[in-house]
């Protein structure tokens, strides 16, 4: 660990540090080929929507001696309809029939009770008409087109329109990356699902804000200065937000796949394992952009700006002339050669005010 | 939200940490004392985790008339909902609105809880009877203790027009006590029982008890007897009065008066039901300027409702009126003044309200809105013990991982964010219990999944602040100055992405619906709790632990060692005035 506090005081004096920006075009085309393929297979292979979406019934039994098979076989001579039976980690039965409607359920529902020797009240069921899941979804992305017009309004007003347009960009890109997995794998896409998708609009875009956050404050004063262009400030305060941005993509997946683990590893199934399924995904996807695409987008776009233009070209001649001179200008030199100086000074700094 | 000021000096609140300290302690005793005291100390459950029937229930728009579904309309339906529902004796079956055209019901695990699931979509049971006979609302013997309602019943608007019904404008509780041989009779009706016998005198009697029959048939005179003891200003046993009734029997229902007042009926079997109105609909009288309802009936309801008024039309008081009894309440009971057939008048003491209220009864059965069931949940006590269980251990193992984590990068500083994460932990659960009685949130699955996702928001509000102080130690700074000059920078960013997780929670429980409403509200509590904590206690702690000696001199355990973080000396030769990377704040 205190590896990374070492890697971490590197970084943060840019001794070491990651050519993000300047490596860009590698993760705009590694982005693009994956939301290519999201899109693809959305196209192709859609998304395998849950009951909630299609209508229908799944009922949960307790634990029971009932085959897979048989159970299928009880479930559909009493619906009439197709039937999909797990059998859940503690045990338990979980029977998923389609096209069932509300009021045809509790029918079957007290059928089942019988083929399967245990009492009605102990059958959990869940029914949805075909238009409840609809009407969430409709909802749903109601919330998410507020929410991103919100946002944008708010990352302009907080930071820049650049700054809101390449938050944007990330957070599509999440979510089409997201949806893509959802639609390869085949997982089933259920209330769950919809839940874990939107928390990551919030999280994706809170990864991004403390990343830009930071990048706001490493450039404020940037055109009265002519050592770094905006581009090599943006690598900077990513490199310097990246313990961070590692550290709490840490913390946030670990409670997540608490939850994935508990909720696939004990229930079988259900909401927990659906919400933090799609975090998990949402989440990873959200801390790849905040610094692949996000920061480097809004580099992009800042140097089509006159006046950081203007900056870089000064910085290019000033490099240049400097160059020429044979001097060694170079900020990277500069930064690395200060560094060999302050290593052993600050070593034994260190080690006299355990003392004191 | 604004980013506060940059450049602001670490002075005042900032360096007194006690008053924040004392502040947030304060808090937590007094909502825990208020948990304590109030009795709630545990969250309220959901029905995916205490078990019991959830239902969602849709309104449904007719054709061109999708102004109809609107707050009023909807808030009557819960209202006639929440009354069918407990009324069969569930307990606490809560029914409330969602989003614009929804409602759910939750019902928790109870005997009639199957009854009730049945009872709830659908439309109610519209039934006209005759009423046998009216008294006040409860079982007093005490003649004086009558309510003193006016003893002349008037006709409203009697003469003005022929095709009316009269409703019946003031309580006649002098006149209400039954008139034995009339009520007999009435009774006899439906069963071919030819025993009762008039015996009771029709003498008006001050008491408002009907006198049971000496010797009706077994289910007379149980009727009877129930009519006698039934209390109408008793919620419960008006609820109980009417259900489960056959249409085709003789029953007893409450119902109010024109004035507000409790009365209990005896009524006839019903001879035109819900399904005979066509429609109806309030309006108001263009002779008399009173509120009146219109209603017109199918064919079958006009035969059916011209046969009744006929033989009520020839009766006195109280037995020429008819009861439109709602889900066993009798909501109006207009006097038939002449034969009616396919379209009658109900006129009377209406106000626009009541009249509009009786329109919606007739024309919709019960509610002002049709309703479709959307889904219907059903979660077995076990289960739903099984998934709380889940989650809780989801959420200890979610901890305990953020926690080994936190020590093994952090540290000593690592306690500080253990404590936070604890204050943060008790804060979300108290506020939880009290939030259950005070608005009615109940603690569902996705609500439990919002709270362990908040460990990882409010844990990252920590790793921003203790990077922001690693960054000024390796600087050259020593820890305190570290501190204070690293929480501006600190709490400007935890503002602003702690604002955006907000937003997203707000829009999310503004505009969806169902289990994401649950998931949305949590995750909006737990941020704003996160900014409460990181303010009034991570920042004051570290304020105070910057004094020890432990976390002060940077003790190798403590995580802010200057040489495990590799800090620069103190003072440093020129660059930092070339390099804006580290120009000043101020």
């Amino acid at each position: 660990m205190s590896k990374l506090g070492g890697l971490g005081a590197r970084l943060h004096r840019g001794e070491v540090g990651y050519d993000f920006i300047g490596n860009r075009k590698i993760w705009y085309g590694l982005s693009i080929l994956i939301t290519i393929t999201a899109i693809v297979a959305l196209a192709v292979r859609g998304l395998n929507m849950g009951i909630e979406f299609q209508g229908g019934a799944v009922f949960t039994t307790p634990k029971s001696d009932v085959s897979v098979s048989q159970a299928q076989e009880f479930a559909e001579e009493a619906s009439g309809h197709d039937a999909i039976v797990q059998k859940l980690g503690n045990g338990s039965l979980r029977i998923q029939v389609g096209g069932l409607d509300t009021d045809k359920s509790d029918q079957v529902r007290a059928e089942l009770s019988k083929d399967l020797n245990v009492p009605e009240a102990k059958i959990a069921a869940e029914l949805v008409g075909p238009s409840w899941g609809e009407q969430i979804a409709t909802k749903a992305w109601t919330g998410l087109g507020v929410f991103m017009i919100l946002v944008v309004i708010y990352l302009a007003i907080a930071f820049e329109w650049r700054m809101a347009v390449a938050a944007l960009v990330a957070l599509i890109h999440d979510l089409t990356i997201t949806v893509g997995i959802y639609s390869l794998v085949g997982f089933e896409v259920t209330v769950g699902t919809v839940i874990g998708l939107l928390t990551i609009l919030g999280y994706s875009l809170y990864d991004t804000v403390v990343v830009f956050d930071s990048l706001k404050e490493q450039t404020k004063d940037i055109t009265k200065q002519t050592r770094f262009t905006y581009s090599e400030l943006a690598n900077r305060s990513i490199n310097g937000t990246l313990v961070r941005s590692i550290n709490t993509t840490v913390v946030a997946l670990l409670p997540v796949a608490g939850l994935l683990f508990i909720g696939g590893g004990v229930l079988g199934a259900g909401m927990l394992n659906d919400i933090s399924l799609s975090l998990f995904v949402g989440l990873a996807a959200g801390a790849y952009s905040s610094i692949f695409i996000a920061t480097p987008l809004v580099a992009d776009l800042k140097e089509r700006e006159p006046s950081i233009k203007a900056l870089r070209k000064r910085i290019m001649a000033k490099r240049a002339s400097a160059a020429a001179k044979g001097e060694s200008l170079d900020a990277a030199d500069d930064l690395s050669a200060e560094a060999a100086v302050v290593g052993p000074r600050s070593g034994r700094r260190g080690t006299q005010e355990h003392r004191g | 939200m604004a980013a506060p000021k940059k450049g602001r000096r670490p002075a005042g609140g900032q360096s007194r940490p006690g008053r924040a300290l004392a502040l947030i302690l304060i808090a937590m005793v007094a909502l825990t004392g208020g948990m304590f005291w109030s009795g709630h100390t545990t969250p309220r459950l959901g029905i995916d985790l205490a078990g019991g029937t959830s239902i969602t229930l849709k309104a449904k728009a007719e054709p061109g008339q999708d102004s109809a579904i609107n707050p009023t309309n909807m808030n009557t339906a819960v209202g006639i909902i929440e009354r069918r529902v407990n009324g069969l004796g569930v307990s606490e079956a809560e029914v409330q609105t969602q989003g614009d055209e929804n409602i759910i019901v939750n019902i928790p695990r109870g005997t009639n809880e199957k009854q009730a699931r049945e009872q709830v979509g659908t439309t109610a049971q519209l039934y006209f009877r005759p009423v046998l006979a009216v008294a006040a609302a409860s079982p007093q013997t005490a003649p004086s203790a009558t309510p003193s309602g006016s003893a002349s019943p008037k006709p409203s608007a009697s003469a003005s027009s022929g095709a009316k019904v009269g409703e019946k404008s003031a309580t006649p509780t002098a006149t209400a006590s039954p008139q034995g041989r009339a009520l007999t009779e009435a009774l006899k009706a439906p069963s071919p029982t030819p025993t009762a016998s008039a015996s009771s005198s029709a003498k008006p009697k001050a008491t408002g008890t009907p006198q049971a029959t000496p010797k009706p048939d077994p289910a007379t005179a149980a009727l009877q007897q129930k009519f006698a003891t039934l209390n109408c200003l008793d919620p419960k046993a008006r609820a109980a009065a009417g259900q489960g009734v056959k249409s085709s029997e003789p029953t007893v229902a409450c119902g109010k008066n024109a004035i507000g007042q409790w009365e209990k009926y005896l009524l006839g079997p019903a001879e035109v039901d819900g399904r005979d109105v066509d429609k109806a609909k309030a309006g108001l009288d263009q002779r008399t300027g009173q509120w009146i309802v219109d209603m017109e009936f199918t064919d079958a309801g006009s035969k059916k409702f011209q046969s009744i008024t006929s033989k009520l039309s020839q009766q006195t008081e109280p037995q020429n009126q008819f009861a439109i009894v709602l889900d066993g309440e009798v909501v109006s009971a207009p006097r038939v003044q002449t034969t009616l057939s396919a379209s009658a008048q109900i006129s009377g003491s209406f106000n626009q309200q009541s009249a509009q209220d009786l329109g919606n009864v007739l024309s919709y059965g019960a509610l002002p809105l049709a309703f479709q069931t959307q889904s219907v949940d059903t979660v077995t006590a076990a289960l739903g013990g099984d998934q709380l269980q889940a989650g809780l251990i989801a959420g200890a193992i979610g901890l305990g991982l953020v926690i080994i984590y936190l020590v093994a990068y952090y540290r000593g500083l690592s306690l500080i964010a253990i404590l936070s994460l604890a204050v943060s932990a008790l804060l979300t659960y108290v506020l939880m219990a009290l939030l259950g009685p005070a608005i009615g949130f109940a603690l569902n699955l996705p609500a439990v999944c919002g709270a362990i996702v908040a460990i990882g928001i409010t844990a990252d509000s920590f790793i921003v602040y203790f990077e922001r102080i690693r960054d000024e130690l390796r600087e050259g700074r020593t820890l305190r100055p570290a501190v204070e000059r690293a929480w501006p920078r600190a709490r400007r960013t935890i503002l602003v992405s702690d604002f955006v997780s907000f937003l997203a929670a707000a829009v999310l429980f503004i505009v969806t619906v169902g289990k994401v409403q649950g998931f949305a509200f949590t995750l909006g509590l737990t941020t704003l709790l996160d900014i409460v904590v990181v303010f009034l206690f991570t920042k004051p702690v570290m304020t105070l632990l910057a004094r020890t000696k432990f976390f002060g001199n940077g003790h190798k355990w403590s995580g802010l060692d200057p040489k495990r973080l590799g800090a620069k000396p103190p003072l440093r030769r020129t660059r930092r005035a070339h390099a804006p990377v580290d120009a000043k704040e101020a």
